[in-house]
């Protein structure tokens, strides 16, 4: 078909004057400040990150090995999906039922057993102690899919849900203005109460009267009235009340769903998120981040997974289902995973009763949508789950690819201050972009 | 109970000059303006020889520079520039009421020497020298609180820059013992390129990156022989002149081209600091006179004031060359240096430009509108509110636990925060470019102030607000001039009085009303912005 051939060879060339531009060396100082945002027409529009915060263990998730015994597996499973011959872990059922949309990444791999750099390499696809700091994908997304890339919507281009990282500056030398906005908030509560846009016990009429208040108190705009930082400081103003007295705040009433998807989706903090989500991508929203924490089980793993596995099968099975269902998986990259696994081998003695450590060395990602193809498993580890033993990928890998399928490519980056080569986009490492999954 | 009315009807005129007044003013003749370079008597203060320097070059150009601010605009700038801390009501009205003729320069004096002011430059050089626990700079909780108390107290006790920075350049020693040591630590790679890309950055105020490899790697040299070794004690690491390193070399390239050689029992970096700290170095003095002058007026004489290098020229030669003299004259005493920018009168121009001309901003022709930093941000809302802020750390550490009425500015370490800070652009202390602390606005930061629940609660229950709008005995008119004294550093006109009787009207109940105009008031441009 015509118009997959078009998107092939975008990728071809996108991937081709990417690595030309890696190769290039150091440009000239100031050569320009900012690249013009080089986009092109991609299969991806929006991306959703759930972001298992600690390190999820592979062995328990989407790379189970019954067979390696107890001291491996623990009291677990693995269960068969709806695609002959991938297994994950029993305590996903639903997810099971959904392997035919998803592909199982299985073969990650970096060097580093701490939390600050592994998420700092998994979410930018930079090694630490490059001297500048480089952006998160959410805020090279927002950079080249936000207002620079023809996004209209009144919703900030990159929402975080609910908290940021907080471990790095998610923007990293792209500045304040791609930070993530942060809702704050409980979705799951009765009145989820986004941070600045629903303010409790101010009325819209306080608010009207607030606002003119303040115009006629305003003084100093009027005395300097062509001063950039002040004409800047109004126009994000004016996109503020956008979003408190205009309409696209509504996306956050969450009692719009009906009630019955609102159980599929799980009624707690994450399976809500992951309706919200969806609610975000389907007004255009380029970049939704769920931050998902609790997964850094040192001590009692398997007892801690019993209560968080469920809820992260019936939010995410649920969220794939609906995109699905709704048209919105073709276009809606969702990515879930975490800086690491963990150690295979569990340690049941006290005080770790069946704890894991940190394990860099192997770890699984799951990618769905946006132009990846579904029902796929790329790499594999070994008997134990130690050593990554086909086809390593390394995060840059997972993000260039990500960014070929949104059509970022070719000039996709920005000169930092200093001089450096400072390229959002990571050149493909390990294995090179995913190409069995585009 | 009918609630007592806030504000009454304008019965007097306002007693102060407001910010809008200087617009007024704007078609009266500036003083000091024609003083001309060559007129200016050798034997005249430093501050008239700056003035000299930049109206000189101002009338060449033919720019007309502002008038010379309020006493209103100068006490909140002054206190907003020098000690990152919005004045008090009291201190606004003390000022004001002064009549004696040389209040500011002793306004400047008095505020150099308050606690505050090294605070809030120990933070500012803390930004600069990347005083961080953890990631990507990894100096730990406790080296952390020993570095910067060293800093704070160097700035407290006015350490001549130069010892200052051999101290830095030359130390060995336990990071936790030696503090100054840690300033080879606060590096993302402690390969000798990384620490001499560092020592130019920060002394130089000039970006290696750009030089050719081979000039590059002659300073390099000059760090080749710095040590690092682990102790018996958790996380602490010893600094030292490490002559048997791999990576020792015996000889090096000043970046003046001039070549040496060491001896076996040289540490190399004790002869790069002799060289830099000599007093007709030619980068030393013009890096920290270009810095300083950076941090009161906005941007650099050489702009990027961290980006000095051939091709990208002084604006004013003159008014460079006169405060790198005055530098080395001054033996390196940066109170001094301080002292004489914020008492010329090219500081204290008011922000309305008396020149349409575009370049009449890059000449200093007017003092440029800046946001408050974040830090100094969320204090001063918290000293009008009487609130206080949380701050956690990722490290769990003893040393990263704060007590919630710390004010910001006293915070040791980049790691400790809080999301308003990170939402406001505080600096990551990642690199140490002065282009880190990032002021552009953005339409998260107006939610925030706008309208969220942390802003909220501090004007719904902070102490000192609520007591202020809540004072059964006072006079409602007062309780407008509090306001305003307390928010915005002036009284408020009759402009702004009329429309908050109109919108008493509007209202029914009385401290409500007083609530909303906090809200507005801080909501402002002036507020939220140096002026």
């Amino acid at each position: 078909m015509n118009t997959h051939l078009t998107r092939r060879e975008t990728l071809r060339r996108t991937v081709e004057g990417a690595a030309g531009l890696w190769l290039a060396g150091r440009l000239p100082l100031r050569a320009g400040a900012a690249t013009p945002p080089a986009r092109s027409a991609g299969s991806a529009k929006s991306v959703i990150q759930i972001w298992l915060w600690g390190g999820p263990p592979h062995l328990d998730t989407f790379d189970p090995k019954p067979e390696a015994g107890n001291d491996y597996a623990g009291p677990f499973k693995a269960v068969e999906t709806n695609v002959p011959g991938i297994r994950i872990c029993d305590l996903l059922p639903s997810l099971a039922r959904q392997a035919d949309k998803y592909a199982l990444i299985r073969s990650m791999t970096h060097d580093s057993n701490a939390h600050e750099t592994a998420t700092y390499m998994v979410q930018t696809g930079h090694k630490a102690g490059e001297r500048v700091i480089y952006p998160a994908t959410g805020a090279v997304v927002s950079r080249f899919c936000g207002a620079e890339g023809g996004y209209t919507g009144q919703l900030p281009p990159y929402i975080a849900l609910t908290e940021p990282l907080g471990r790095f500056d998610e923007a990293g030398f792209l500045g304040a203005r791609y930070k993530p906005f942060a809702t704050g908030g409980d979705p799951s509560q009765p009145k989820f109460l986004v941070e600045g846009i629903a303010a409790q016990g101010i009325s819209d009429q306080q608010q009207r009267d607030r606002r003119e208040l303040l115009n006629k108190l305003n003084t100093l705009p009027r005395a300097l009235p062509q001063n950039a930082a002040l004409r800047a400081l109004a126009r994000s103003e004016e996109q503020a009340y956008d979003m408190i007295l205009g309409d696209g705040a509504k996306v956050f009433d969450l009692s719009a769903e009906k009630d019955e998807l609102r159980e599929r989706y799980g009624r707690n903090k994450f399976g809500q998120s992951c309706l919200m989500a969806r609610r975000l991508v389907e007004k255009g929203v380029p970049y939704v981040t769920i931050n998902y924490n609790g997964w850094d089980t040192h001590k009692d793993n398997f007892t801690i997974l019993r209560r968080k596995l469920p809820e992260l099968d019936k939010g995410l099975a649920t969220l794939l289902q609906d995109l699905s269902e709704r048209g919105l998986l073709a276009s809606t990259i969702v990515w879930c995973g975490g800086e690491f696994g963990r150690t295979p081998k569990a340690d049941f003695s006290a005080p770790w009763n069946g704890g894991r450590g940190h394990w860099g060395k192997a770890f699984s990602t799951l990618v769905a949508g946006g132009g990846f193809k579904g029902g796929q498993v790329v790499g594999a580890t070994d008997a134990r789950g130690e050593e990554v033993k086909e086809r390593p990928v390394s995060p840059n890998d997972v993000i260039a690819s990500m960014y070929a399928l949104l059509g970022i490519g070719a000039q996709a980056g920005r000169l930092h201050p200093p001089g450096e080569e400072a390229r959002a986009t990571p050149a493909p490492q390990a294995g090179g972009i995913l190409k069995e999954l585009i | 109970m009918k609630a007592t009315p806030v504000f009454p009807r304008i019965t007097r005129l306002c007693p102060a000059l407001p910010l809008v007044a200087a617009l007024a003013w704007f078609a009266a003749p500036a003083a000091g303006v024609t003083a001309k370079p060559a007129a200016t008597p050798p034997s005249a203060t430093p501050q008239a020889r700056i003035d000299g320097a930049v109206f000189g070059a101002l009338q060449r150009l033919g720019i007309r520079p502002a008038v010379v601010c309020p006493d209103e605009v100068f006490v909140r700038r002054v206190y907003l520039d020098a000690i990152g801390t919005l004045p008090a009501a009291q201190e606004v009205r003390a000022f004001l009421e002064d009549r004696s003729p040389g209040k500011r320069d002793a306004l400047i004096d008095r505020l150099l020497a308050r606690d505050e002011f090294a605070d809030y430059w120990a933070m500012r050089w803390c930004d600069l020298l990347r005083v961080k626990s953890e990631f990507p700079i990894n100096l730990w909780p406790n080296a952390v609180q020993a570095y910067h108390r060293w800093i704070r107290t160097c700035v407290k006790e006015n350490m001549p820059y130069d010892r200052f920075a051999r101290e830095l350049l030359t130390a060995n020693g336990s990071n936790f013992r030696t503090p100054q040591v840690n300033f080879y630590r606060a590096v993302q790679s402690k390969t000798p390129k990384t620490l001499a890309q560092t020592v130019a950055l920060t002394f130089m105020g000039t970006r290696v990156e750009g030089w050719p490899e081979a000039r590059l790697a002659g300073l390099a040299a000059f760090f080749s022989q710095v040590g690092y070794k682990t102790t018996s004690e958790w996380k602490e690491e010893i600094i030292y002149f490490d002559a048997a390193s791999t990576n020792a070399q015996m000889s090096a390239v000043f970046p003046d081209g001039t070549p040496v050689e060491f001896t076996p029992d040289q540490d190399p970096r004790e002869v790069f600091a002799d060289w830099l700290l000599a007093p007709r170095n030619p980068w030393f003095a013009r890096a920290i006179a270009n810095r300083a002058w950076a941090w009161f007026m906005g941007h650099g004489i050489v702009d990027e004031p961290d980006d000095i290098r051939p091709d990208n020229p002084p604006v004013n030669p003159e008014l460079l060359a006169l405060l790198e003299r005055e530098v080395v004259m001054g033996r390196y005493d940066l109170k001094r240096l301080f002292q004489m920018i914020l008492k010329s009168k090219t500081y204290q121009l008011s922000c309305i430009p008396g020149s349409d001309n575009p370049a009449a901003e890059r000449n200093f022709a007017f003092y440029p509108v800046r946001r408050l930093d974040a830090e100094v941000l969320i204090d001063a809302l918290n000293q009008i509110t009487g609130s206080t802020e949380k701050y956690t750390s990722s490290i769990p550490e003893p040393f990263s636990f704060i007590p919630e009425n710390q004010r910001t500015i006293t915070l040791a370490d980049g790691s400790i925060s809080s999301p308003f800070l990170s939402l406001y652009g505080r600096s990551a202390r990642d690199t140490g470019l002065a282009s880190e602390r990032n002021h552009d606005p953005t339409a998260s930061q107006r939610l925030h102030l706008l309208n969220s629940s942390h802003i909220q609660r501090k004007l719904e229950q902070g102490g000192k607000l609520l007591a202020l709008i809540r004072q059964p005995a006072a006079k409602p008119r007062d309780t407008v001039d509090a306001l305003y004294l307390t928010i915005l550093s002036r009284y408020p006109t009759a402009d702004e009085l009329a429309t908050l009787t109109a919108y008493r009207q509007t209202v029914a109940e009385g401290w409500r009303v007083a609530q909303d105009v906090a809200w507005a008031l801080i909501n402002t441009a002036e507020f939220q912005y140096r002026h």
